[in-house]
């Protein structure tokens, strides 16, 4: 029997409590999506289609520094959301992302959510509100990470 | 310690020095007389003086049973500490101790166990850590999250390793910034704590690192719902006399030196968040 995506995707954190019409709605975006390990899952620059609900395996967000290559900024594991720049203009990714293990998630797709965000506000305050906290979640591991707790004064983190 | 008085250091042998990072050392002590004995609970700390150069506290991050050896992890950060990192096997060092408060490891019994642990302030939960594995049985789930600022500062390798390999521990490593050849986690320690499944009702939390990364560790702590009885954090303060006398070390109306290090977050919270104490 093909088990469809719905009660899969109804599991993941990122939909705890989500409205089950609203639900309903947006499973119609979504697929199911395989990453090898080291594979790229978008690149910098890129036009950013998609987000992505991660269920098992290791992401990393990287940055590529010229001279010094790509650089680790944040791993993303099971249950943990990865991408919101489909959200915003000009929907093109500002890093790249690397499966580091064996990755499965769901794909939901940004230019078919956006429509139906259009069209359902309810729907796309939601969404929002849900990205909000992701974003607030990530900006303050950032600013954590800036302040270099565990640096000696005067030492820049390399 | 058989110490003539808790003000006078007793001379120790360094007996070996394991280089831990670029500028962190494990230095193995054994007493220089045989009628030395000494007992500690995991985060107490001793005073080690270096002499004609200074002292120092540092907490010790060696298995609390072994009476025969004393183990220091010290990171190489002042004048003192900087002369403890040239010391080599044989040196003398002074030893006041042990002095302070402790974790609590008895009153933890039964429910889940957070460790968090940032940079250098893995050293004083090791012993934390030893106690309980000699005791498994006493509690319920155990989790050592750990953060470091990149893979190189991280301590005892080996050890995690090897605690990882358990299949009573679960172990989470986590590093500000990496190279893309770090396979690990990337991101700050709080990360890891919403990832863990403890639970809120029954846990005990201890954490140590700086007092920055203590902060938003209590504040994520508290969002997964542990009450502010159930964190333990250890305290770093300008001590000196370590038995309460000075005043260097005063944290409110609190001596970190003889009522802390360890205090429970509910017993300091106030001054905890006031600056400037």
């Amino acid at each position: 029997m093909i088990q469809t995506l719905e009660p899969l995707l109804k599991e993941h954190p990122f939909f705890k409590d989500f409205h089950p019409e609203h639900f309903r709605i947006l499973v119609g975006c979504a697929s199911n999506v395989r990453f090898r390990p080291g594979e790229m899952i978008f690149r910098n620059g890129e036009q950013a289609d998609h987000f992505y609900l991660i269920r098992q395996g290791k992401v990393a967000i990287e940055v590529f520094v010229p001279g010094r290559g790509a650089l680790k900024i944040q791993t993303l594991g099971a249950g943990e959301v990865l991408g919101w720049s489909w959200l915003f203009p000009p929907y093109r990714w500002t890093f790249d992302a690397r499966a580091l293990e064996e990755t499965l998630a769901f794909a939901l797709d940004g230019s078919c959510l956006r429509k139906k965000c259009e069209e359902n506000h309810d729907l796309g305050y939601e969404l929002m509100k849900r990205f909000s906290v992701i974003i607030i979640e990530r900006l303050q591991a950032t600013r954590l990470q800036l302040i270099d707790v565990y640096g000696k004064p005067g030492e820049a983190l390399k | 310690m058989t110490a003539a008085h808790p003000m006078i250091p007793e001379p120790w042998f360094v007996k070996r020095v394991r280089k831990e990072t670029h500028d962190v050392l494990t230095l193995e002590l054994e007493p220089s007389r045989s009628d030395i004995s000494f007992s500690f609970a995991a985060g107490q700390f001793n005073m080690l003086y270096v002499f004609g150069v200074g002292e120092v506290p540092i907490s010790m991050s060696g298995v609390p049973s072994n009476r025969g050896m004393l183990v220091h992890t010290v990171r190489a950060a002042g004048a003192v500490t900087h002369s403890i990192a040239r010391l080599k096997a044989g040196a003398v060092i002074g030893v006041r101790g042990p002095f302070g408060s402790c974790w609590p490891v008895e009153q933890a019994t039964g429910g889940d166990i957070i460790i968090v642990a940032g940079g250098i302030g893995l050293a004083p939960l090791r012993p934390v850590l030893y106690t309980l594995l000699r005791a498994r049985e006493n509690y319920h789930r155990i989790f050592v999250l750990y953060g470091a600022r990149t893979p190189k500062d991280l301590l005892y390798k080996k050890e995690l390793e090897r605690w990882r390999d358990r299949f009573d521990v679960e172990v989470e490593v986590t590093v500000d910034s990496a190279a893309s050849d770090w396979q690990g986690h990337v991101g700050v320690v709080t990360t890891l704590i919403s990832k863990a499944d403890w639970d809120a009702k029954n846990a005990t939390a201890m954490v140590c690192g700086p007092e920055i990364m203590m902060q938003f560790v209590i504040r994520e702590l508290q969002k997964r719902g542990l009450a502010s009885e159930k964190i333990f954090l250890s305290m770093e303060r300008n001590m000196k006399c370590a038995v309460g006398f000075c005043g260097h070390c005063q944290f409110g109306p609190t001596f970190v030196c003889k009522d802390g290090p360890v205090f429970s977050y509910a017993g300091i919270r106030h001054w905890f968040e006031t600056r400037e104490i």
